[in-house]
């Protein structure tokens, strides 16, 4: 590691430097995330510039070899910690400054399931996006989603299951949304090992995401369309 | 029947057949979804003798008992970690209660699977807070009679090496097996090739690695042949789903008929397995069926990946290999 003196990083220009967040995301280097968008800062950069082109296009990449199979968990794991440095930093500035937010979101594994690693990955990839992610944990009955979808006001509800045994529980939720009438009034993506887009369609979600990068490039298309339509309206 | 161990049946027959799946047979048997099937070792135990009991009637060698999740982490989540003792000594005994009396050596297996939790720094597991966990799960199988420990389902190598460690510190013979699901790896990164000598600094090794559940059984023999061509003879254990799960609307559905079983149990002899079995999806009709063709078979070719597709259908999570491997990007930094 002590080759790492070889960059100073407040050296670079500001182009390089954003490259050099890049690749440092990509190694999950959480100390050298947070020099670079201090310096950043001191550059006058607003606090949604360096989230967007320093943070978010960074996950981008990783998102990429992670869903090629080059990466694995516990890469993306070290990167979104490192990801999670960089916007505690930003997270109070950007709402200070009012920056854009891209959307919300509501997120939690289904009752009966205890496994969180691949939602907290989405998660954690989400914020990398730009998304506010609420995140609800692990073995969720309808009644925690619907609790929280009335007080967040989501535009995205993602529900998660590694288990065949528990995949049709995210059915019950969605068919109680749909009672309720509140079901197109969320945008409901669902993932997890066992599940596939077929399933995903059959239950009434809108989209099924086989991974991380994948639930961060579908919640974008989705919000875009939700947009469009709010503008037609 | 008197006691038997593995290591003395795997020297007196060449291939050993394991059991089918715990947790789908039991949800015909009544368990609700999200229940954890622990809780029948004690609470509807007449149940778990009976598919341990289907599973030596289809001529199971080895039989896994029924305390796949029955560690401290896992049974915190339902609030019964403080029983960890019970549910694993009540498993054990259960199947030991089936092995012995059978009329031929049956091995009683003692499944431990994963915690469940990330190891630090990535989370926050120790490692010895890992090997405790499993050292208590153990003790409960070893005082309930299981001939051995059998590590399943793993992803992470220091999980593993933890589980490994515990085996050893209780005194029981172990077997390692992992779930490679993600681009023929486990979930961490860990390619099957590295499984028969991950272990080999420790005291004991394992008598068998292996792999098992994952996502097809396509996938799961391509593992095992990954395996099988390391060097060192070691014994290499195959436990697949039952054929490739497929999915018929909101339902979830094994593409394996006990033909197709059959296949793969001979393809899984010829890719060089010595411990077979089936997981989520295979019933005892499936074990049967595995069970003739076993003992009908003699071990033929290696197959390779255009004839296990042919035979037991397509690969769901392909490997990236070759010239398109695609590799770990080049980065700025020197390290």
């Amino acid at each position: 590691m002590s080759d790492d003196d070889d960059i100073i990083l407040s050296e670079l220009n500001d182009e390089e430097l954003v490259l050099q967040m890049h690749d440092d995301l990509y190694d999950g280097l959480k100390e050298e995330i947070a020099e670079s968008v201090n310096i950043l800062l001191e550059r006058n950069w607003t606090p949604y510039d360096i989230l967007t082109k320093g943070l978010v296009e960074g996950m981008r990449i990783v998102g990429i070899d992670f869903r090629d199979g080059i990466l694995f968990v516990p890469e993306v794991l070290l990167a979104a910690n490192a990801m999670k440095q960089g916007m505690a930093i930003l997270r109070p500035l950007l709402t200070e400054t009012g920056a854009p937010k891209v959307g919300t979101m509501v997120i939690g594994t289904v009752k009966g399931d205890i496994h969180d690693i691949g939602k907290n990955l989405v998660g954690m990839m989400m914020e990398g996006a730009g998304f506010e992610v609420f995140d609800l944990g692990i073995n969720n009955p309808v009644e925690d989603y619907l609790a929280a979808i009335e007080e967040h006001k989501p535009d995205i509800l993602g529900m998660s299951a590694l288990l065949t045994t528990t995949m049709p529980y995210m059915k019950v939720v969605i068919d109680t949304m749909k009672e309720m009438g509140i079901r197109d009034k969320h945008i409901v993506l669902v993932g997890g090992a066992p599940l596939n887009e077929e399933f995903g369609l059959a239950i009434g979600a809108d989209a099924y995401c086989r991974d991380a990068a994948v639930a961060v490039e579908t919640a974008k298309e989705w919000m875009a369309r939700k947009h469009n339509q709010m503008a037609n309206a | 029947m008197t006691a038997t161990t593995l290591s003395s049946l795997l020297d007196q027959k060449p291939v050993l057949l394991a059991d089918g799946a715990t947790g789908t047979n039991f949800f015909d048997l009544g368990l609700g979804p999200g229940d954890p099937p622990e809780f029948w070792n004690l609470d509807e135990p007449e149940k778990v003798t009976e598919l341990h009991q289907a599973f030596v009637d289809a001529g199971s060698d080895i039989i896994l008992t029924n305390t796949f999740g029955s560690n401290a982490p896992r049974l915190k989540l339902h609030k019964v970690q403080d029983r960890v003792f019970e549910y694993n000594y009540a498993g054990a005994k259960l199947a030991r209660a089936v092995a012995d009396k059978s009329d031929r050596p049956v091995v009683v297996a003692g499944s431990v699977g994963p915690t469940g939790e990330l190891f630090a720094p990535l989370g926050e597991m120790t490692y010895d807070g890992a090997v405790k966990a499993f050292v208590d799960q153990m003790k409960g199988l070893k005082d309930g009679g299981a001939d051995v420990a059998w590590i399943e389902t793993m992803s992470a190598k220091e999980e593993m090496q933890a589980a490994a460690d515990a085996a050893n510190i209780c005194g029981l013979p172990y077997v390692v097996t992992a779930s490679f699901d993600t681009a023929g790896m486990t979930m961490m990164g860990l390619p099957p090739a590295d499984m028969p000598h991950l272990l080999d600094g420790l005291e004991t090794p394992p008598l068998a690695v292996g792999a098992n559940c994952g996502v097809g059984a396509s996938d799961l023999l391509m593992s095992v042949l990954s395996m099988s061509e390391q060097p060192g003879n070691v014994v290499i254990v195959a436990k697949a789903n039952c054929g490739i799960p497929q999915i018929k609307g909101d339902q979830v559905e094994y593409t394996g008929t006990p033909d197709l079983m059959a296949d793969y149990i001979r393809l899984a002899v010829d890719s060089g397995a010595r411990i077979i079995g089936g997981c989520c999806g295979t019933s005892a009709i499936h074990l049967a069926a595995m069970r003739a063709a076993l003992d009908a078979h003699q071990k033929g070719e290696r197959p390779d990946e255009t004839k296990i597709v042919e035979t037991i259908g397509p690969i769901v999570n392909p490997i990236s290999s070759g010239a398109d491997k695609p590799q770990r990007r080049s980065r700025r930094r020197d390290r």
